[in-house]
């Protein structure tokens, strides 16, 4: 029997065309510039700077930004915001984070096992998003924060479990038509089991629109953290976080503007960014841009 | 490359191609061969020939090169083709998928996506090169001068819009007539394409109609504005053989009756012999051959031609020489097999009632290959989907080395799974994108309790015995081409060593000479290894290739089962005889010799 060799040329993931079209996104390539330097100067900032953020300076209270050593200026206990700003930068940050992981999970889960197995599992399964989905997440988030004890990590939790829906329903989506497709078919026909089908086979395919939907999920989590905290149910100071950073600022808007002003533009920096990654994810992996 | 020698009118057509190509001075190394060749025959060559296209030529292709964009495989959809389409003729353009055939159809009417363009050459359309032309001109002259159908006709209709504004829109489009005259005109056209009760028809959705209906729609509409050319890409493709060969009489009949010239592209020899008048065979962009149907057809010149037509799979009307085989032990019998398909509410009234397959009963025996002939909708998928178990049957027993696999649940059947293995029709979807190769391949066993080492090992010497090098155990599916992906699962299917193979419609999706290269290596592995297979095909020259027996299906039913030569020699049933008669370019009795795979197909060429 001739050998016949005649494969197209070995491409690897980066020479891909989705790669190709996420780099000519440039608002999606600022978004990450952005947050990668957000992230890094969360992680090192802190031991850069001249003040702890918890030093007291009741001598330069108030102090405007630029002045002296206080590159952002003090808050009313004089304190130095650039490294409260930071530290605020590591909470809310790794809560996005931990929660987009988190709802994202669930999120899969629910998808995968809604979307392959339908029937009346499925139902049962979608239905419950629905419901999840027609209660204000806002207020059950604060409902929750307001009866649960608040620290970072049941704050994440609460954040995972009103927001996992949006993805769920997309996996959904995209496992029912994936589930149609005949390499599952011809995966039961070697006689794999169900939930070797479910997640080794079928769930690699849909990572695509798991990925945006995640990107997604981390601007909308930083975003519900700034909002329990602001309202005070969140993360209680003195450990920072850019939510209650703004809680604190209210009362001095006035006198001491940058209070306000500069942990709102770390929220508006770093949930754009993520919004911009996440649109550029999405042009970049749409396969229906493909024929185009 | 022989020169075959030239006949008078083919010379003259050279010359006025050469001069022409002087003037756009693109001399490559063949074309400059060939011109030293006339000029060695001692044909004086006209300095300038003026008549670019002699009379009752109304579309003149010369020296059209398409350049494609960067990083594509190559660098031109097609290069210095050249063509006439002479008034009244139908010109067929054959190929195989990626000859630039359609490109060519696109460049003519001025439909070319933005990404890649016409780089040199010209397209006379009636006098006028079109190459160049300003988007309103060229609007101006589509669906009035030259029109297209294409291939699937539910896509290329407006969902939304009935099949009356449909033809109306074209005429309205270029500012025909009056909103009554139009109206008048689409009945005509709906009767002239041959629909049942047009008034009707003219108020009805696509979606309502049949695929062959909808192609007639699609051909009312490129004929509102009597256009001097019709081009068709692939009409008959998605087609059923016996609406496509009613849509080929269509698309002849108003040819002769109108005197307008058809560009017909299709990728099926049978199809060629049945309507054209002149052929343009195309292979990688390139223009290999061109002559009049009965030249290429009988007596090819080039040797991708000759390649191409041997590949063409004939009915045999002989049946196949049977291995020689110690018993003939039943490996599968079906009895009374029904399925049927719900949609909709029970509750609500809506339940539509869908008898797929309907009271099928067949035996098959080891080493044997039953096909299954039928269009679509006969039910023959899902018969194959029900004796893999992929699907439930509603009754009928299913006895597989004697034992009643029909009712046994997933749990209890999956043990048997690897003695059942099925090849699949759509070499893209049948293998998991996000998976190497060997993962595929190896998986199924690995699962069954085979230790990994030995499920690679098994893997690689499967890879190079369905022809694919072992370097293929690391590669993912998306690097190998559609032939290449079915011996992928083809090899999938041996990895239990099974006793039955249920192949469904297995080469439909690849190009001919592939499917030969396929139907050959499955013939080699049924008489290696005595593996029984079930064969679903809609194409019953393929059938006649590789079954020992053939079962006609119609509307979930078998309507007629028997040997090869009893099915297309001396069918007992209506349908089947139908079915035979639409078989495109062929009567039985005048099938070529070769009954079984002859020595031609060895070649080793790659897919």
């Amino acid at each position: 029997m001739t050998t016949i060799v005649a494969y197209a040329a070995p491409t690897r993931w980066w020479h891909s065309r989705a790669v190709h079209r996420f780099l000519r996104h440039h608002l999606a390539l600022a978004g990450i510039a952005m947050i990668s330097l957000l992230v890094l100067a969360c992680i090192v900032g802190p031991y850069a700077l001249p003040y702890d953020m918890l030093y007291i300076d009741l001598r330069a209270r108030f102090a405007s930004p630029l002045s002296g050593h206080h590159y952002l200026g003090t808050d009313p206990l004089g304190r130095d915001l650039a490294a409260r700003l930071l530290m605020a930068g590591r909470v809310s940050l790794l809560v996005g984070f931990s929660a987009m992981l988190l709802s994202t999970l669930i999120g899969t889960l629910v998808g995968v096992t809604a979307g392959y197995r339908g029937g009346w599992v499925g139902a049962a399964l979608m239905r419950t998003v629905d419901g999840f989905l027609s209660y204000p997440s806002i207020f059950l988030v604060l409902a929750l924060a307001a009866t649960l004890r608040p620290s970072p990590a049941m704050i994440t939790v609460i954040i995972a479990v009103t927001s996992w829906m949006e993805t769920a329903r997309i996996v959904e989506a995209e496992v029912r038509s994936l589930r149609e497709r005949e390499f599952v078919q011809a995966a039961r026909m070697v006689g794999l089991s169900r939930s070797h089908i479910m997640f080794r086979e079928v769930l690699p395919n849909a990572i695509g629109p798991i990925i945006v939907a995640a990107s997604l999920a981390v601007a909308r989590a930083i975003l519900l953290e700034a909002y329990i905290s602001f309202l005070g149910y969140g993360i209680q100071p003195p450990l920072p976080s850019w939510g209650n950073m703004l809680n604190g600022a209210q009362q001095y808007l006035a006198s001491a503007p940058w209070l306000a002003i500069v942990p709102g533009a770390a929220i508006t920096i770093a949930v754009t960014s993520f919004n911009f990654i996440g649109d550029g994810l999405r042009d970049a992996l749409d396969v229906r841009d493909d024929h185009t | 490359m022989s020169q075959p020698p030239m006949r008078e009118g083919q010379v003259e057509r050279r010359i006025v191609e050469l001069s022409k190509e002087r003037r756009h001075a693109k001399g490559r190394g063949r074309r400059r061969q060939e011109r030293t060749a006339l000029k060695g025959e001692g044909i004086l060559m006209a300095s300038d020939v003026q008549a670019a296209a002699p009379t009752g030529v109304v579309l003149s292709v010369r020296d059209l090169s398409v350049s494609l964009p960067e990083g594509m495989e190559r660098a031109y959809a097609v290069e210095n083709i050249s063509f006439d389409l002479k008034r009244g003729q139908i010109l067929c353009i054959i190929g195989e998928s990626g000859s630039g055939k359609s490109v060519t159809a696109n460049a003519i009417m001025g439909l070319l996506p933005k990404a890649i363009r016409v780089s040199s050459g010209a397209i006379h359309l009636d006098g006028t090169n079109i190459v160049g032309l300003s988007p309103d001109k060229l609007r101006s002259l589509r669906g009035r001068v030259v029109s297209m159908i294409f291939q699937d006709p539910l896509s290329a209709l407006n969902p939304l819009m009935t099949v009356g504004a449909q033809i109306e829109e074209v005429m309205a489009a270029h500012d025909v007539g009056t909103p009554a005259s139009r109206r008048s005109r689409a009945i005509d056209l709906l009767t002239e394409v041959g629909l049942p009760d047009p008034p009707l028809m003219y108020h009805q959705y696509p979606f309502r109609l049949s695929g062959g209906q909808r192609q007639r729609v699609m051909i009312a509409m490129a004929l509102a504005l009597e256009p001097a050319i019709l081009i068709a890409d692939e009409p008959t493709t998605a087609l059923d053989v016996t609406t496509q060969a009613q849509i080929l009489q269509l698309i002849r009949d108003i040819q002769r009756r109108k005197g307008m010239s058809v560009m017909f592209i299709t990728h099926d020899f049978g199809v060629v012999a049945e309507i054209a008048d002149y052929v343009v065979v195309m292979e990688k962009g390139h223009c290999v051959e061109q002559g009049s149907a009965e030249q290429v057809l009988k007596s090819p010149s080039h040797l991708y031609t000759r390649r191409l037509i041997a590949a063409v799979p004939h009915l045999t009307g002989k049946d196949r020489i049977p291995r020689e085989a110690s018993d003939r032990a039943s490996v599968l019998k079906a009895e009374g097999l029904v399925k049927t398909y719900r949609s909709g509410s029970a509750l609500f009234g809506t339940q539509r009632i869908v008898p797929a397959v309907n009271g099928v009963s067949f035996d098959i025996t080891s080493g044997r290959t039953l096909g299954v002939v039928g269009e679509s909708g006969s039910g023959k998928s899902s018969l194959g989907r029900l004796l893999i178990k992929l699907m439930e049957c509603d009754s009928g027993s299913i006895l597989f080395e004697g034992r009643d696999i029909a009712g046994l649940s997933e749990a209890e059947f999956r043990p048997l799974r690897p003695k059942i293995q099925m090849i699949f029709q759509d070499p893209f979807a049948s293998l998991n994108p996000r998976s190497t190769v060997g993962h595929i391949l190896t998986v199924g066993p690995v699962a069954h309790g085979m230790h990994y080492s030995e499920a690679a090992e098994r893997a690689r010497e499967l890879l190079s015995h369905v022809g694919l090098d072992a370097g293929a155990f690391d590669r993912y599916p998306h690097e190998f081409s559609g032939g290449q992906r079915q011996r992928i699962g083809i090899a999938r299917a041996l990895m239990f060593k099974p006793r039955l193979l249920i192949a469904d419609e297995a080469v439909s999706a690849l190009d001919v000479s592939i499917q030969a290269q396929i139907l050959k290596l499955l013939d080699q592995i049924q008489r290696e290894t005595g593996v029984s297979m079930i064969f679903i095909t809609h194409d019953l020259r393929v059938a006649s290739q590789i079954c020992d027996e053939i079962a006609v299906m119609h509307r979930g039913q078998i309507v007629e089962c028997g040997p090869p030569s009893q099915i297309f020699l001396d069918p007992k049933s209506s349908y089947t005889r139908e079915l035979v008669a639409a078989i495109p370019g062929e009567q039985p009795a005048s099938t070529p010799e070769h009954a079984d795979f002859g020595p031609h197909h060895n070649r080793g060429e790659t897919l």
